[in-house]
């Protein structure tokens, strides 16, 4: 009898282990998922929040005249053309005397960022009156002087491999020492296209080419999606052709981008030849991919919306379009429109298709149309994550940032939606 | 001058819709009418814009064309004697000169005809704007007789509108014969120029093309297994990472759980499914590779800096939340009563979902993971950015293995010349892609409608 028992409770005993253990691994699923959440955000930001700000150096500045060949008085297409950059570099060369040699000459110019130019001409031409005084301004420092302040590029290494030289390192030591050194927000991140240096590469150009292919995209998707669902829910015969189409969107919803930017390429450019590399091909190509999304999303607020509305309308005399145009429709408009955010969200996202279509140029100037040549956001993304400078990875982290940022609110404003216009019926 | 015509033809259709409506209301005032006043409005409206609009559209995919055939004519009269690609050549110099693309050609011929060319795009255009609106009144005073008291214009304004839903419905098709066609149609000149046994047995593919003839791989090599056992090779890989932890996290969620714990964790996994592709590329270059590969020297192990398994791992996290919402949403289907009657025969939980609950969910889970593994094959950004551009034929997940997404990429980015196998090749891997996803996701959705039949 006692033995009986014994091997009882020793069996419950291992069948309630057994549950235990099987209680663990869901816990364990569950908390590897969460961690490569929290590991996969924590990356991106630790290596992508220092793309904010950017160091610059404070330098005298001579602004000779007679240097310029120009006068306060000269016009400003003549201030414009003057020799800046020369200017700058002869400053910079005279403010540091002990600096003889042409390739330390050289180190010492490049650690300077290209806008020293730029910078000096707005000055100029802003205030002409400053010409022949001395002013101390901030220049942005070089990348690799950058990454070095940052700390995102090791500093305790032999010359070859460090990305600064001995002379570079010394003198941004002494001018720390000087505070001559300090650091700004990072205005040209949001403001200028891409570069091929990194302290002046923005994220505007592709945050424009973005913004022109998703209109691109919602102008054709949101009306054609509409009328879709419209007619295969209110209208359509149930027949082999509307079978066929239902079959069709959903597995349209299912097949890889990547098919899709061949769609585009074979014909979409090639075919109806629009132009390559432009936001208008690219919405296009989305707006296709977005379209089963909105279909299936109009269609079940359209099955939401209660039949005594159309029997009502319908009883008042109206004609069947009349019922969907004037009660139905608007009824299932916010629903849908919460169902479109979501697939433009999906469609900002998307990389593949775009690279198939050519719209990763390299565009300095921001688009201001959807027919100019253009990147998108997450192509920027890819762009600059293959470039091999290392003061991109800071930009490409910062860019996923802003990504995700409108991600979540586009994801925000469709639960808003959704929770203002819920109607129960 | 595009968007003038059309602001144009947009003020005429609406000068259209209020004549209409006015002369309708005036009837009114008169008699019955069959529609309401601004359905003839509307009627107007319609008839003059779309016609014309779609007019325009013809013209200007017409010009070219036509502009094009004279050009070559003038030309051949002009010079005669010359070969098939001269003519294509010249044709380009002189399309890019009418457009106003400085070249520097100094040819009197191509000079003269590019300035031919200029003044018959000009009178094309000219024509096409007096063409389209004078088309645009004619129809707008022919419509307008049309108002009378017995005129059924709302038949004729809804009759228009089911038009476009219908023809919006049949948008996914045309998309769908799209890809079909252009995937079938390039995939043909593909194997015109490459046999179809050594792109679907061939063992090595090298498509780089040689520039000089006694280059090594000189013809290139369309062996597609390599590229084909790295696809599967990394899909495995990810599908054993997202299948164990969507799998448990969906029985998790949807057993054990307390709805507290759900509102706060599922929302969480939901970001995985939110996030763009192209981060899970960066993340896998930048931290996971790199990683992976420490951690097998560390070990003793020889890892390549872009391995199959890194690539394969941050795909698995990238699919768990797909996994797991389709399993929560079967297992959730599970009728309660299976479960009941489990437990009252004594069962612990743990082995009631694993003897009654998965066995009856076996179909929807197994659905999930087939519509998992074609989102697997299918993915192109983390791949392409994590995983090698060589093909290379093992099943060593250490190793650096490519994909056929990555192909299509590498094939396609830059200019291409759609005359070359390297560019069409693209299109005869994106054919199989497409063929195996759609099985994948024909096969499984077949699977939930048949299980489905069994509860409802």
């Amino acid at each position: 009898m006692t033995d009986r028992n014994m091997a009882k409770t020793a069996r419950l005993k291992q069948r309630y282990a057994a549950e235990a253990r099987f209680k663990l691994y869901g816990k364990l699923a569950i908390a590897a998922a969460l961690s490569a959440v929290f590991f996969l955000l924590y990356t991106i930001f630790t290596a992508g929040y220092s793309a904010f700000w950017r160091t610059q150096i404070q330098s005298e500045v001579k602004l000779d005249a007679n240097f310029l060949k120009v006068t306060p008085q000269s016009s400003n297409e003549e201030l414009a053309r003057a020799n800046y950059l020369g200017l700058f570099r002869k400053n910079v060369v005279e403010n540091n005397p002990d600096i003889k040699s042409r390739s330390e000459r050289r180190d010492l110019i490049q650690m300077f960022s290209e806008s020293a130019e730029t910078d000096l001409r707005d000055l100029v031409l802003s205030d002409p009156s400053l010409l022949g005084t001395t002013q101390k301004l901030w220049f942005l420092a070089s990348s690799p002087v950058d990454t070095i302040v940052k700390g995102a590029a090791p500093r305790n290494i032999e010359e070859e491999r460090r990305v600064v030289s001995n002379l570079q390192l010394r003198l941004l030591d002494q001018w720390t020492a000087e505070s001559r050194v300090g650091s700004t927000f990072n205005i040209n991140f949001f403001t200028r296209g891409d570069s091929r240096n990194p302290e002046l590469a923005g994220l505007a150009g592709a945050l424009a080419g973005s913004f022109w292919a998703l209109l691109v995209c919602f102008v054709i998707s949101f009306p054609m999606g509409i009328a879709a669902a419209i007619y295969l829910e209110e209208f359509a015969p149930k027949n082999r052709i509307t079978e066929i189409i239902e079959v069709n969107i959903n597995n349209l919803a299912a097949v890889p981008s990547i098919i899709f930017g061949l769609l585009g390429l074979a014909v979409i450019l090639n075919f109806f030849g629009v132009p390559r590399s432009t936001p208008l091909a690219g919405g296009i190509v989305l707006s296709l991919m977005t379209l089963p999304t909105i279909i299936i999303a109009c269609r079940a607020t359209l099955k939401a919306v209660p039949p005594s509305i159309r029997q009502g309308a319908l009883a008042m005399g109206a004609s069947p379009m009349q019922v969907v145009l004037h009660h139905v429709l608007p009824l299932a408009l916010p629903g849908t429109l919460t169902g479109t955010i979501i697939g433009l969200a999906q469609a900002l996202g998307e990389t593949a298709p775009l690279l198939m279509i050519g719209m990763f140029a390299f565009v300095v100037d921001i688009p201001t149309s959807p027919l100019e040549s253009a990147a998108a956001l997450p192509v920027q993304v890819y762009l600059w994550a293959e470039s091999s400078e290392r003061g991109f990875v800071e930009l490409t982290a910062a860019a996923i940032m802003v990504i995700l940022v409108f991600l979540v609110l586009m994801n925000l404003l469709a639960v808003i939606f959704r929770k203002k216009f819920e109607r129960r019926w | 001058m595009f968007p003038y015509l059309l602001a144009a033809i947009l003020l005429i259709s609406l000068s259209g819709f209020y004549l209409g409506r006015k002369q309708a209301t005036n009837l009114r005032s008169q008699t019955k009418l069959h529609s309401l006043p601004q359905y003839h409005g509307y009627f107007i409206a319609l008839w003059c814009g779309i016609p014309t609009i779609l007019l325009i559209l013809l013209w200007t995919a017409l010009e070219p064309i036509l502009l094009g055939n004279l050009v070559r004519n003038h030309l051949e009269s002009q010079s005669g004697g010359l070969t098939p690609t001269d003519y294509v050549i010249m044709t380009e110099e002189v399309r890019n000169l009418a457009a106003g693309v400085a070249l520097g050609t100094q040819d009197p011929l191509i000079l003269e005809t590019a300035e031919l060319m200029r003044s018959l795009q000009q009178s094309s255009q000219w024509s096409m704007v007096v063409v389209t609106l004078l088309f645009a009144m004619l129809i707008m005073a022919f419509t307008r007789t049309k108002v009378a008291p017995g005129f059924k214009a709302r038949h004729g304004v809804e009759l228009l509108f089911n038009s476009f839903l219908f023809i919006s419905s049949t948008i996914a098709i045309l998309t769908t014969i799209g890809i079909v066609l252009s995937l079938i149609f390039e995939t043909f000149r593909f194997f015109e120029m490459v046999p179809i046994t050594e792109f679907l047995f061939g063992l090595k593919w090298y498509p780089q093309i040689a520039i000089r003839a006694d280059q090594v791989a000189g013809e290139g090599a369309w062996g597609a297994i390599p590229v084909f056992s790295g696809t599967l090779l990394i899909s495995f890989v990810a599908m054993l990472v997202a299948g164990p932890i969507g799998l448990m996290s969906a029985i998790y969620f949807s057993e054990y759980a307390s709805p507290k714990m759900c509102g706060v964790t599922k929302p969480i996994l939901e970001i995985l499914a939110g996030i763009p592709t192209v981060v899970y590329g960066f993340f896998a270059a930048l931290t996971l590779a790199p990683l992976v590969r420490d951690g097998g020297i560390a070990i003793g192990l020889d890892v390549e800096a872009r391995s199959a398994l890194a690539a394969g791992l941050v795909m698995g996290v990238m699919i768990i939340p797909f996994i797991s919402s389709l399993s929560d949403d079967v297992i959730n289907a599970v009728p309660q009563t299976l479960r009941d009657g489990s437990y009252a025969m004594g069962a612990t939980k743990s082995e009631t979902i694993r003897q009654v609950i998965i066995p009856a969910a076996l179909p929807g889970i197994v659905s999930a993971f087939m519509l998992a593994i074609s989102r697997a094959i299918g993915e192109t950004m983390i791949v392409a950015m994590a995983a090698g551009l060589n093909a290379n034929l093992t099943l060593n997940p250490l190793e650096n293995v490519t994909t056929v997404t990555v192909q299509i990429v590498v094939a396609l980015i830059g200019d291409q010349e759609f005359d070359d196998p390297k560019t069409l090749s693209a299109f005869a891997l994106g054919l199989v892609l497409f063929i195996v996803t759609l099985i994948l996701n024909v096969v499984a959705l077949a699977i939930v409608k048949k299980y489905r039949e069994k509860y409802d």
